[in-house]
């Protein structure tokens, strides 16, 4: 039973990370038309701002506090890199949308190859303070800190999420957008910095993303393909949970995440079942697709 | 008009295949151009190189047959190349089957994976499609990195054994030339098939498929059918590029034989080469692995360790140069190479968003 | 067009009505030019198009289903001199509904949020496609009102099949046929029968 517990909350950590990675793709996609293939790429990039900070800083400010600074860096990294492909990739190419989703493999292609390049394809590691290797005792079980962390920054983003889409003037713009995105502007209505502001939002939530994964997930350390790996399973929960759908995306997440785990407990132990956690997800979107194509929450594209 | 552009495209064609054919004859060496030992044209490391190019200039026309013409955006092309290789890799190592059983194997294998996999996946359309395909390539990937009893040798891969092989196909050096000319011979099959079925009416149909599918739906023309069609020909001519690849290279390792990267580079050959046109995506694949190769090489160079670090480290990653070319083209060359030519006055001007190709004859073929 | 009053854009399904509105509002691209008020707007971005003063009412509705009215009607919000009280005053429902998600009213209610959308700030322009589509006959006249109304502060540009609407609203109609215009005239002309008849297809009464 013990194991069951620990591996479920394992499995909402990894729930929590894929809906911070999957909701931004599912804005983008709802509001733009777009498949961002770099977004894989902002999460990289996220997790290498929080390394750099890490390495320069906590020698003078202590592991805590450069943590911090860590994940604001991950997020501000992942914003930035959003932002500027949007202004100076995806904008250039408004009206041509396969154009726009090819433009985004390239940059993935060759930003990447540019981190393995300058930083080599062997990880980094990000140095963390002590407490977040060290796991909490609950009951009869020990549960790792990270995955504490990775919940708790999940369901931050998630109430704030909400509460953006539903309170803000752009929120609103962004939901209707995604509906129908000519009637906003027949409404006078600059849809473009919509756009702008999904990206950016987005890669915000990537980099936290990417950032996090590390943490929990990859012992600390991180690589420049981290990211793309990830960006499958992101998509997979995007279009399980409903393109444009960010409550989707979030009980997609969660699902997909339980479900990763738990296969990959059960079964991967068994000789020649070790992918089995992959697979299975896999599976499941062949099976919502064939059986609801649109998404748990999509509406009809 | 036409017709003269055609017989001098043919033309054209035909003098650079001769030339191809008699390339492994070459003794000279090119300075500069070429990436084998010693520069020389037919060394081994060239004609392997040249290979290369041919297996994927034939897997890449045979994939824009299924996205350019027929507007079916797959982004599982790797399962196929990848089954092609395994299967044929196993039969020949694992189970000492003869050449001509495990071809046929091979390409049984990929056509029931095609049409059972296919007819899942057109079940949907669009952006659900192409999640499905990825989906499925994805699960193909992960299932041979398990290495299911001990078929796929996992991670380490599978290496090709010599022992069932005709002798002029195993891998020693003598017989690189044999395996170039098989790699074109592939590209010449792959080439002349994709041209045959586009200029014939099931090619037309493809088209209006990707034009309007509802118009043809109305006509009585069932899309579904020409859709499995043209997904499960593109299917077969990958597995055929997968073995090609297993004799030329003798490895099977999935990171390069099965994973996303391939679909993706596959799908930047035939943007490079501007999709829609059989040539563009051949050219557009011979561009992109030549230079994959060759900057590497050139990485390797003592001279280019003497560059300043902020050049050195951009041009020694060839994926850094490959993105950053392939974004340039995206944004100012929709067209691909071939769409260059066409503002130049040679040939169609392509383009992936706007298709305006064939439109007048996929309507003669509808009237029939 | 000439400004003031209701001009009826008619013609049989398919010339190209809706298109019409739709490339003046810069949905559609278009060849030749257009001008709102002496003012050269082809080629401009459909939102600048209506921030010069166009209000848009789509034939089918098009209201965001997933968003409350009240948030439709936020959005439609330009900002100055909106005027929710003489919007309400019109539509009560509206007032009524304002938390309730707009996929959840019923053809007419939604169409009254359309409307409303559109006059919620006073526009010299208004387009205005097919408001009685689906819509039962005496809310149809409800509209018409509404529209008659509207049409005292804005030019209004009526796409219609109805044509007892269009008789009761229209001050002048425009006859399309295949993309092209074919009629000009004041809006007596719908009283000659084979003239409606040649033009429309249809017999002239309603």
């Amino acid at each position: 039973m013990s194991a069951f517990l620990v591996i479920t909350f394992s499995g909402l950590a990894l729930g929590a990370i894929y809906f911070l990675a999957a909701s931004g793709l599912s804005l983008i996609y709802g509001l733009m038309d777009i498949l961002n293939f770099a977004h894989g790429l902002f999460m990289t990039l996220g997790a290498y701002a929080g390394w750099e900070v890490t390495a320069r800083l906590t020698s003078s400010i202590g592991a805590p506090a450069s943590l911090t600074l860590a994940i604001l860096a991950s997020i501000l990294g992942g914003a930035l890199a959003a932002g500027i492909t949007e202004v100076f990739l995806i904008r250039p190419l408004y009206g041509r949308p396969v154009s726009q989703i090819l433009v985004t493999i390239g940059l993935d292609l060759a930003v990447v190859g540019l981190l393995m390049g300058g930083f080599g394809s062997s990880a980094l590691q990000i140095t963390v303070p002590i407490w977040l290797l060290e796991a909490t005792h609950v009951g009869n079980i020990n549960l790792p800190n990270a995955s504490f962390l990775a919940l708790a920054v999940g369901v931050v983003v998630l109430i704030v999420l909400e509460w953006f889409l539903r309170r803000t003037r752009y929120g609103i713009i962004i939901r209707a957008g995604v509906e129908n995105r000519e009637m906003v502007s027949a409404l006078g209505i600059n849809v473009g910095r919509a756009f702008t502001l999904v990206f950016v939002i987005g890669g915000a939530m990537a980099g936290l993303a990417g950032l996090l994964y590390a943490l929990v997930f990859s012992g600390d350390l991180i690589s420049p393909t981290q990211g793309d790996s990830l960006l499958i399973f992101a998509f997979i929960v995007v279009v399980i949970g409903g393109l444009g759908s960010i409550r989707g995306s979030a009980v997609a997440a969660v699902i997909v995440g339980l479900l990763q785990d738990y296969t990959s407990f059960y079964i991967g132990g068994h000789p020649g079942w070790a992918e089995i956690g992959n697979l299975s997800v896999v599976l499941l979107l062949a099976l919502v697709l064939e059986w609801r194509p649109r998404g748990l929450f999509g509406s009809v594209a | 008009m036409k017709n003269l552009m055609k017989r001098r495209g043919a033309l054209i064609a035909s003098l650079v295949l001769l030339v191809f054919i008699l390339l492994p004859f070459a003794g000279f060496s090119v300075p500069w151009i070429l990436p084998g030992t010693l520069n020389v044209v037919n060394s081994s490391g060239t004609l392997i190189v040249f290979a290369l190019c041919f297996m994927f200039a034939g897997v890449a026309v045979g994939y824009d047959l299924m996205i350019g013409f027929t507007g079916l955006l797959s982004l599982g092309p790797v399962l196929y190349f990848a089954s092609g290789a395994y299967v044929f890799d196993i039969a020949i190592t694992r189970w000492n089957w003869a050449l001509v059983p495990a071809l046929a194997l091979t390409m049984g294998v990929a056509f029931v994976l095609a049409v059972l996999l296919g007819a899942i996946a057109l079940r949907v359309d669009g952006i659900a499609f192409a999640m499905v395909t990825l989906a499925f390539a994805q699960a193909f990937y992960f299932l041979v990195e398990n290495n299911p009893h001990n078929l796929t040798g996992g991670d380490t891969g599978l290496a090709l054994s010599n022992l069932r092989l005709p002798a002029f196909l195993s891998g020693a050096v003598s017989n690189t030339r044999n395996l170039y000319w098989v790699a074109l011979a592939f590209l010449v099959v792959a080439f002349v098939v994709v041209w045959l079925v586009t200029e014939s009416v099931t090619g037309h149909i493809f088209v209006a498929v990707r034009e309007n599918e509802r118009r043809l739906d109305v006509l009585g023309i069932k899309p579904f059918r020409f859709k499995l069609a043209s997904f499960v020909l593109s299917s077969l001519i990958a597995a055929a590029g997968g073995v090609v690849y297993i004799l030329v290279i003798g490895t099977a390792v999935p990171a390069t034989v099965a994973s996303t990267t391939v679909t993706i580079s596959i799908l930047i050959m035939v943007v490079l080469g501007g999709s829609g046109t059989r040539w563009g995506a051949v050219v557009g694949a011979m561009v992109y692995v030549y230079l994959q190769q060759y900057l590497v090489k050139v990485a390797g160079e003592p001279s280019f360790a003497t560059l300043p670090s902020v050049l050195r480290v951009p041009l020694s990653q060839p994926q850094f140069l490959l993105g950053a070319i392939f974004v340039l083209f995206v944004l100012f060359v929709p067209g691909g190479i071939t769409g260059l030519f066409a503002r130049l006055g040679v040939g169609r001007d392509p383009s992936l968003d706007k298709p305006r190709w064939r439109t007048l004859s996929v309507a003669k073929a509808l009237k029939k | 067009m000439p400004e003031g009053g209701v001009t009826a854009l008619l013609g049989r399904n398919g010339v190209g009505k809706t298109t019409t509105l739709r490339a003046i509002l810069g949905l559609v691209p278009s060849t030749g030019g257009i001008q709102l008020l002496g003012r050269d707007v082809a080629g401009l971005s459909t939102h600048l198009i209506v921030r010069l003063g166009v209000g848009y009412v789509p034939e089918d509705r098009d209201v965001f289903s997933k968003l409350t009215v009240d948030e439709n009607l936020r959005l439609a919000d330009a900002g100055t001199d909106a005027r929710y009280d003489d919007v309400y005053s019109l539509f009560p429902e509206l007032k009524e509904r304002g938390r309730q998600l707009a996929g959840t009213l019923s053809g007419g209610q939604q169409q009254m949020l359309s409307i409303a959308r559109a006059l919620l700030n006073t526009r010299p322009l208004l387009l205005v496609d097919e408001p009685s589509k689906g819509l039962a006959p005496r809310i149809v006249s409800e509209f018409a009102a509404v529209i008659e109304t509207a049409a005292k502060q804005s030019t209004v540009l009526l796409v219609e099949q109805n044509l007892s609407v269009v008789k009761r609203l229209a001050h002048r109609i425009i006859v399309l046929d295949h993309g092209e215009v074919v009629h000009t005239g004041e809006a007596d002309d719908l009283h000659d029968d084979l003239l409606v008849r040649r033009l429309l297809g249809v017999a002239g009464a309603a």
